[in-house]
């Protein structure tokens, strides 16, 4: 990032910081479903694409680190709720199943489309990243893309249940896009488009896809804000506090 | 009443058996998955996935059999697709030992591709 100024790099560092815990936070909640799946060939695969999204944010700690921040076990285990730049949407308990593919399919569709932009950024090492982890993530569309699709499209206790899944995650998934006060020079600088044009293009891929199959996208809702600026509901904490447990017996154990 | 080695099942005085069986076809369809590791290969028989459909299949396939090694393309087919000699039959397989002369690997030729190599060594 040597061309880049100042502003440049804390505008860069608060958007590696939203993406990264936004998969920290998202891996660690999916992965609370290993050994509860409804199936085990599906277990497998939720659990597996639990375990992509821990691998990708550590891509991002490190190239945090490379910024200047703290390495990406101190970075990921010893931070509180009210330092963390995620969406309230990742934070939320699994609940059921409904819920968590639901999640699992607005969340990914915008994670899909953010990494897409950033294929182009000109920020090389970010650009770079994006690029190796098309794979993973087309592999994520198309699992959450096919699940929704057949459940939406199935009898009417599925049905019933997607679309009431819908309803309690719409507001929390237009959180994603709440605006940084970096937007600006991200654009100017050229290292990404924006939350408002991720939001767009998102908003009509989900709603082609979720209308096709007989959802009803919610109108009027008020988007649930304030994760960005490190502001957390009370699910956080309590995660916080499991997915450390371990690291915090031992900070300077060796893995 | 159930009967248990262990006492505490029997000082619970259970008259039936609380797990129900399972109901018949209480999961999804077989699919057999084929695995192929690089493009013009032949696919490989690799094992089996539940699912609800095609889709599906493919869906699993991919994370139960090619998320380790070089993989380039899947296949799933429903087994019940698959039709099957019977295990009752399986003495058409056998082969007579006065048949060898089908089986090429007894076919002793070494003498005369040695003899061959020879002539050519000394033409040359």
């Amino acid at each position: 990032m040597d061309f880049f100024n100042e502003a440049h790099v804390e505008a860069a560092k608060d958007l590696l910081y939203k993406m990264a815990d936004d998969q920290l936070i998202i891996g660690h909640r999916n992965s609370e479903w290993t050994g509860l799946g409804p199936i085990l060939e599906e277990d497998i695969a939720f659990s597996s694409m639990a375990q992509d999204k821990l691998g990708q944010s550590e891509h991002l700690y490190n190239l945090l680190h490379e910024l200047g921040e703290a390495d990406a076990d101190t970075v990921a285990f010893t931070r509180n709720a009210n330092q963390f730049h995620s969406c309230h949407f990742v934070e939320y308990p699994i609940g059921e199943y409904d819920f968590s593919l639901m999640r699992h399919f607005l969340f990914d569709m915008a994670e899909a489309i953010r990494f897409e932009m950033l294929v182009n950024s000109s920020y090389e090492n970010l650009a770079m990243i994006a690029r190796k982890f098309k794979g993973e993530i087309k592999y994520h569309t198309m699992h959450a893309n096919t699940w929704v699709k057949q459940l939406a499209q199935g009898n009417e206790e599925s049905k019933a249940r997607m679309q009431s899944a819908l309803n309690e995650c719409w507001p929390l998934a237009l959180g994603i896009f709440e605006p940084g006060k970096h937007e600006d020079v991200l654009k100017e600088a050229g290292i990404f488009e924006g939350e408002e044009a991720l939001q767009a293009q998102w908003l009509q891929e989900v709603t082609k896809l979720l209308t096709d199959c007989g959802l009803v996208i919610p109108e009027n809702v008020t988007p649930s804000y304030g994760g960005r600026k490190c502001e957390h509901t009370d699910h956080l904490q309590p995660l916080l506090d499991e997915m450390t447990e371990v690291y915090a017996i031992d900070p300077s154990a060796d893995w | 009443m159930i009967k248990s080695l262990d006492p505490r099942i029997d000082r619970a005085k259970i008259d039936h058996d609380p797990i129900d069986p399972l109901k018949e076809l209480d999961q999804f369809p077989t699919f057999e998955v084929f695995h192929q590791t690089k493009r013009g290969q032949q696919h490989v028989h690799v094992g089996i996935v539940h699912a609800p459909n095609a889709d599906m299949a493919l869906l699993y396939a991919k994370e139960q059999y090619a998320r380790r090694g070089e993989t380039s393309n899947l296949w799933v087919v429903p087994s019940s697709e698959v039709t099957a000699t019977h295990y009752f039959d399986d003495d058409i397989f056998e082969t007579t030992p006065e048949k060898i002369h089908r089986d090429p690997a007894t076919y002793k030729v070494m003498d005369r591709i040695k003899a061959y190599k020879e002539r050519n060594k000394t033409n040359a």
